[in-house]
């Protein structure tokens, strides 16, 4: 097994034993969801709207996960057991990135099926939207992980990793509820500009994964 | 993405050559404080070293350094031939260390943890070699329960096996005592002895159990 491989399935195992950080995110977006029915006092949510509060829904709950990402690797010698071995330490950053993927994933197969029941009145527009929300959480997953790193090594990380990482996700949110505004439009999806938006998505994707897998190993030096 | 040293005869041959660790003037700062200061040190390979001092006097921090976990501030470290910090990533997997906190991820077990390491050690079926060391160190029966669940003592029994799981060249042990009682040190004294050329610095408190076996002693502070 690969370091890779080794380190995600450690991830996934502890997740599963423990369940610290899946529900909690579950329960933050659908209490989120009731607040936003009742807030709102409306029944039926579509474009800029529907967008406007999925997904910035779906990144505070990402939040709680991305606060807790490289706890143990903090208190329980992680980041030693990394540096001891024989083994390039972006694999730590690629391993921390996936499993946060994979938390996003399980959280939006919960969550947006809930918000669907609650404010939709036509599901059509989610099976595009799910390609948007896939771009989204690996962006969200290099940046969280990437800053993840820098908070830890300080003492107020709960402050420091919502601060840094909210303004760099700016252009994420921006994509995201773009594409989300014309696919979850009252009447059906509308593919004008989901090309663009996708692109957007993927550059975001593209330069955050550079940035980590080129400043990673740096961050880990003492 | 995984990156190996493996020596050629000749570089083998002139590494049993060179000395293990070998320091000039070594310095660490944190801050104002400082922690090392002018140290110098030299250890031939398959020497056993006990390093000693009273609390603060940078023990730890020396181990720190020579496992390439901590950057000097000053001064020139080599160990194993590596020139640090420069050359830390060849030093990688060649060094046991043992620290005041285990390496053990908590909600995982022994055997998980074991696995874990020998995966990151890109070890070749680490599995006879795993249940192998649980059974020299008595921890078999607990391999499958969560660290959490464990006492110190047993906390140290396991990750002494993670320490020397990749066969390493040289031994950092801080305290390798701590929390074992006696028939669990007899047990565990073959593990991280010194032999086979394997080279060895253990920081210790009692200064007599440190001194036993060891080449010579270095006392800091």
């Amino acid at each position: 097994m690969t370091g890779f491989a080794a380190l995600l399935r450690k991830d996934l195992r502890v997740e599963m034993r423990t369940l610290r950080s899946l529900p909690a995110m579950a329960l933050f977006a659908v209490s989120a969801f009731v607040i936003f029915r009742f807030g709102l006092d409306r029944e039926q949510l579509e474009g800029e709207l529907a967008a406007g509060v999925l997904v910035p829904t779906l990144l505070f709950a990402a939040l709680l996960a991305i606060n807790r990402l490289f706890l143990a690797e903090r208190e329980e010698g992680g980041f030693d057991l990394v540096r001891l071995a024989p083994v390039d330490r972006t694999v730590l950053f690629a391993a921390k990135a996936s499993a946060l993927v994979i938390y996003l994933v399980v959280l939006e197969l919960v969550a947006v099926p809930i918000f669907a029941l609650f404010f939709l009145d036509s599901a059509a527009g989610l099976l595009p939207f799910a390609l948007v929300l896939l771009l989204a959480d690996i962006g969200l997953a290099a940046t969280g992980t990437l800053i993840s790193t820098i908070a830890t090594m300080s003492s107020a990380r709960d402050l420091l990793a919502p601060l840094i990482l909210l303004p760099l996700l700016i252009p994420l949110v921006i994509a995201a509820a773009g594409a989300g505004e014309h696919l979850l439009a009252s009447g059906g999806p509308d593919y004008g500009r989901f090309g663009t938006w996708l692109a957007l998505l993927g550059l975001y994707d593209l330069i955050f994964l550079l940035v980590g897998y080129a400043t990673f190993d740096f961050l880990l030096d003492d | 993405m995984m990156e190996r040293t493996v020596a050629e005869p000749s570089a083998r041959r002139s590494r049993a050559l060179e000395p293990a660790i070998e320091l000039s003037g070594l310095r660490r700062d944190f801050g104002d404080r400082n922690a090392l200061d002018g140290i110098d040190l030299h250890v031939d390979r398959g020497q056993s070293v006990a390093v000693l001092g009273r609390n603060g006097s940078g023990k730890s921090t020396l181990l720190r350094i020579l496992a390439g976990l901590l950057r000097p501030s000053g001064g020139d470290v080599s160990v194993l031939g590596c020139s640090l910090p420069r050359e830390t990533p060849r030093l990688r997997g060649r060094v046991g260390y043992l620290g005041h906190q285990p390496i053990l991820y908590r909600d995982l077990s022994p055997r998980e943890n074991l696995e874990l390491a020998a995966a990151l050690h890109d070890l070749e079926a680490p599995a006879a070699r795993i249940e192998a060391l649980l059974d020299a160190v008595g921890m078999r029966a607990r391999a499958a329960d969560r660290v959490a669940e464990l006492s110190a003592g047993m906390k140290q029994r396991i990750d002494i096996c993670r320490a020397v799981l990749h066969d390493p060249e040289l031994l950092l042990l801080d305290e390798p005592d701590a929390h074992l009682d006696p028939e669990a040190r007899e047990e565990l004294a073959p593990l991280i002895a010194a032999g086979d050329g394997r080279t060895r610095l253990v920081v210790s408190h009692d200064r007599a159990a440190a001194a036993d076996g060891a080449d010579f002693v270095l006392e800091l502070g």
